[in-house]
């Protein structure tokens, strides 16, 4: 099929940038999204111009690394994965594609569709961890955990970081991300001891970064690539309101964060 | 050349021990005077960075994707292997030491893989601890399950996402002391060079490449947990990034590279569809379990997955289950992959290549039922359909070997220090653990133990020897390092030649899959090494670079990793003509049994083929690691 892609490129994070306007032909059906960039950047080599830089690297939905809007929609028209996993028999002949990357204050962009998504590792930092050191731990099987709680522990776990989420709000809010990894640590038993200090942080660091509020409209979790549930974010929301009945240390903003 | 394994005395299963308490200790409050530089941010470098960082010492650490939980090991999908018997099924210490030494082939050192087997059964305590959700029974417990062929259920996972879960909590633990201060966190950042000071690595020197700046680090130690080079091939399952520079380069600078023509080629992954293919795709071991694979008994070729299923029985020949009646579609990666190639050398292969065979689950759904074929397999199924479009339900799958692992490496003693003092090495980016093949599921133990339980105490050992004082990076050692990376990258930008830089590493991928791959021959080898040779030379006269270095520029850093990829490839090649035999991942068509299977020289070859860099356009001088079995007794590995 031949395509037209109208590609967001920007030199750098100094850069205006703007849409061009890229043709590529002949792919076929079984090519995946980014190999058919990586064709379109094979051509512009060959004239000696700019290849479309991009995000990627494990090409099959789980680094989370590749990230871009496609036709308006975080990592394409279907549902459920990533960029890397979508493959060009999802177009037709003729169509015109838009490209573009993450649009959010957070994540500025670094050069044409690569953004800078370090405010998540930053978030992490903050408290995505349980406190343990290397060493002197019980036995693993010390405490048995439902498996239940430990399947649901695992759905919220199954984020990858990629900042769908993020990029589908009107808000760029990153509630879906913090709360994926607050609900993962604080459903299991090791993770529980610190989950309202450890919600209070990670959302203390995330208003740092200057991600929006959460209004409850649900597009990240549409959008994400995993599937995270809503639910998650009412799970993050329970621990946060309890932190603030509990500790002094960081005004409340509960109107930020939508209903407790 | 100093070159001593400095494996311990004692009994095997004293060994660990003794030489823990033999070792010297950095005192608690000397341990912030040492800085240690650890490349890589997969399960090896996250863990061992993490573990460092608690103990005092502070760390500098790099990665070259946007965030360290991004490393390739987050693609890992099978599972963790550990010596727990929480199943009572007899497994033990021994028997994953066993298994591993029988496994690699018998061409790894017992005293390290015996230790790995021992420290196992801690990583699954300290990712339990770190809440990593692996699987559990209804009661609770842990769930395990049996993996590539082992005859006991010592693989725990995380449903299709065991690496993912364990790196991200390897990242957790690394985010903390991030966040504590003890870790310095370069991300975007590749190291281009290694800096060695009066024989000692001292340092390293890297590129920023957001801005292409090019810096040098030092420290009093150098980790390199750098990952596998299987992207050598261009295609393989590795993420796109993974690469070899890191470790060749330390290569170039004194360190052996040891086995380097041992690679894995997986039995499983969805074949090639094209020219425009970027990367394949593995489909997890574990459907081997399930799907019988077949090819069509007389060659049919352009054979597809929907007129497969009106294929007569007696017109399939399940040829794994013919040959190997007693472990059928279960025999070993090696042995599987090269009987896929053997039916599509004899024109049976199927699909639109003639390069796939079929791995079908008719048979099991009807026996067990869609309900339970799907809760065992359901994602994969799906991946599968994602990429190809087609429904496993209801026709086969086709798949296709493809090379996933790299079991040579930089060659490490017990301490898993290089023969260059201060340089370790860790992960996969090392030989030690699985000789000539790697057992399903035990790259993962492997990291994660050199990482959090055994270079936290060998480390030391070294460091309490030398002293505090750093070198400086404006020592000339640095600054000449810095001077040759900043004229390669100038070389590479400036020969505007005709070919981009894809197109020359695919043309190497080919040489490489054709002659160094799942079957090679003296004279297919002799051949490669000219034609990689000549391509070489074409690469650096040319290759176009576009842009500059000054920006994020993705074309160079693919031009500095193949640059590296080419001198690896002659390496490879060299030495799978040395080894004269068969073993493992490693098959030598004129050393075969009658029935064609894998034969073993014993006598000649029982040895750690170890590489040293002569200098440019020179053959590398080997030396060999002797490997002494005192505890099992070499067998020829019998699949029938
Ligand atoms: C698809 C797939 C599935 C697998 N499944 C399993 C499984 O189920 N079980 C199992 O045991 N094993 C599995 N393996 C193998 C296993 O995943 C790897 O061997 C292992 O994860 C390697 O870990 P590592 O820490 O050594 O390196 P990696 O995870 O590869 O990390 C390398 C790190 O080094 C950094 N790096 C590299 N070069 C440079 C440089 N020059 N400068 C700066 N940084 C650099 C990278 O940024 C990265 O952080 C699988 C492999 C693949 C490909
Ligand atoms: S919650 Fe979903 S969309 Fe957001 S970062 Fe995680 S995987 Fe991506
Ligand atoms: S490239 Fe890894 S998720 Fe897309």
């Amino acid at each position: 099929m031949d395509l037209t892609l109208k590609i967001w490129r920007q030199k750098d994070s100094q850069d205006r940038g703007g849409f061009q306007t890229h043709k590529v032909s002949d792919i076929t059906p079984d090519t995946s999204f980014l190999e058919m960039l990586d064709i379109l950047n094979d051509q512009l080599e060959k004239k000696n111009e700019d290849p479309v830089h991009f995000d990627h690297d494990c090409r099959e939905g789980i680094c989370g690394a590749c990230s871009m809007y496609i036709n308006g929609r975080p990592h394409g028209p279907q549902q459920g994965i990533t960029t890397c996993q979508l493959h060009m028999r999802s177009f037709k002949d003729g169509d015109t594609i838009t490209i573009e990357p993450w649009r959010a204050q957070p994540f500025p962009v670094i050069k044409d569709l690569i953004v800078d998504r370090t405010s998540f590792d930053r978030i992490i930092q903050a408290g995505g961890y349980i406190s343990v050191g290397t060493g002197g731990v019980p036995d693993a099987n010390e405490i048995p955990i439902p498996a239940r709680v430990s399947n649901e522990a695992m759905d919220a776990a199954a984020c990858i970081g990629c900042g769908a989420c993020v990029a589908a709000c009107k808000n760029a809010s990153a509630m879906l991300f913090v709360a994926a990894k607050v609900s993962h640590l604080a459903l299991l038993p090791q993770g529980n001891v610190e989950a309202q200090e450890r919600a209070e942080k990670m959302v203390e660091q995330m208003d740092e970064e200057g991600f929006g509020s959460c209004t409850n409209t649900g597009a990240c979790s549409a959008e994400c690539p995993k599937g995270i549930s809503l639910e998650h974010i009412a799970r993050l929301n329970r621990e946060y309101y309890f932190a603030k009945q509990s500790s002094d240390n960081i005004p409340a903003e509960d109107e930020v964060h939508g209903a407790g | 050349m100093s070159f001593d394994a400095k494996i311990p005395d004692g009994p095997l299963d004293e060994k660990w021990n003794h030489h823990k308490f033999n070792i010297k200790l950095v005192n608690p409050a000397n341990k912030r005077k040492y800085d240690v530089i650890v490349v890589g941010t997969g399960l090896a470098g996250a863990s061992a960075a993490a573990s460092l960082a608690e103990l005092g010492y502070n760390v500098k650490s790099f990665c070259f994707q946007d965030s360290p939980r991004r490393a390739h090991s987050i693609a890992a999908q099978g599972g963790i292997n550990a010596a727990k018997n929480y199943q009572n099924d007899g497994d033990s210490v021994y028997r994953l030491f066993y298994d591993t030494i029988k496994g690699g082939d018998y061409r790894s050192r017992e005293a390290n893989v015996y230790r790995l087997a021992e420290v196992s059964a801690n990583i699954i305590d300290q990712c339990v601890a770190q809440g990593v959700p692996f699987a559990r029974e209804y009661g609770g417990l842990l769930a395990n399950r049996s993996f590539g062929g082992a005859q006991v259920s010592r693989t725990f996972y995380a449903r299709g996402q065991t690496g993912q879960q364990l790196l991200l909590g390897a990242y957790s633990a690394l985010s903390r002391q991030i966040a504590a201060g003890k870790v310095q966190m370069f991300t975007r950042t590749e190291m281009l060079d290694l800096v060695t000071v009066d024989g000692q690595a001292r340092g390293i020197i890297t590129r920023n490449l957001i801005t292409g700046e090019v810096e040098s680090h030092s420290g009093h130690a150098v980790i390199l947990a750098s990952g596998g080079y299987g992207n050598v091939f261009f295609l393989s399952t590795n993420a796109m990034g993974s690469n070899v520079t890191a470790a060749w380069r330390a290569h170039r600078k004194g360190a052996f590279f040891a086995n380097p023509c041992f690679t894995q080629i997986h039995p499983t992954c969805i074949p090639v569809s094209g020219d425009h293919q970027s990367k394949l795709t593995l489909m997890s071991e574990s459907l081997r379990n399930d799907g019988r694979v077949w090819v069509p008994k007389k060659a049919n070729k352009g054979l597809t997955a929907s007129e497969a299923i009106n294929v007569s029985e007696e017109d399939r020949d399940y040829y794994l289950e013919r040959r190997y009646p007693a472990f059928g579609n279960l025999v070993p990666r090696d042995v599987a992959s090269r009987n896929a190639k053997y039916v599509c050398d004899e024109g049976r292969g199927v699909g639109p290549s003639g390069l796939a065979v079929f791995l079908d689950f008719a048979d099991a759904i009807k026996r067990d039922g869609k309900e339970t074929i799907s809760s065992k397999y359901g994602n994969l199924f799906d991946m599968y359909k994602q990429i190809t479009g087609d429904n496993p339900y209801e026709v086969p799958m086709m798949i296709y070997p493809a090379v996933h692992y790299t079991m040579g490496g930089l060659w490490v003693d017990y301490n898993l220090m290089t023969n260059v003092p201060g340089l370790y090495a860790l992960g996969e980016c090392n030989f030690s653990d699985h000789g000539a093949n790697r057992l399903g599921a035990s790259a993962l133990m492997q990291g994660l133990a050199d990482g959090y339980f055994v270079i936290p105490y060998t480390i030391g050992d070294y460091l309490a020897k030398i002293p505090y004082d750093k070198v400086s990076t404006d020592h000339e050692e640095f600054k000449k390092a810095e001077a040759q990376i900043r004229s390669n990258i100038d070389k590479l930008l400036h020969s505007k030649g005709s070919r981009t830089v894809d197109d020359f590493h695919r043309a190497l991928g080919k040489i490489m899959w054709d002659k160094c791959g799942m079957s090679r021959t003296a004279e297919g080898l002799k051949e490669a090494k000219k034609e990689i040779q000549v391509l070489r030379k074409e690469y650096w006269d040319d290759v176009n670079v576009v842009g500059v270095n000054e920006e994020l520029n993705m074309t160079l850093e693919k031009a500095l990793r193949v640059g590296d990829f080419f001198e690896l490839a002659e390496l490879m090649v060299d030495d799978a003509l040395n080894r004269n035999e068969s073993c493992g991942g490693h098959f030598r068509e004129e050393y075969q049994t009658e029935e064609g299977e894998a034969k073993r020289d014993d006598k000649n070859f029982t040895y750690g083929a170890c590489w040293e860099y002569s200098g440019p356009d020179t053959d590398e001088k080997l030396h060999k690691e002797d490997l002494i079995f005192e505890n099992v007794k070499l067998t020829q590995r019998s699949y029938k």
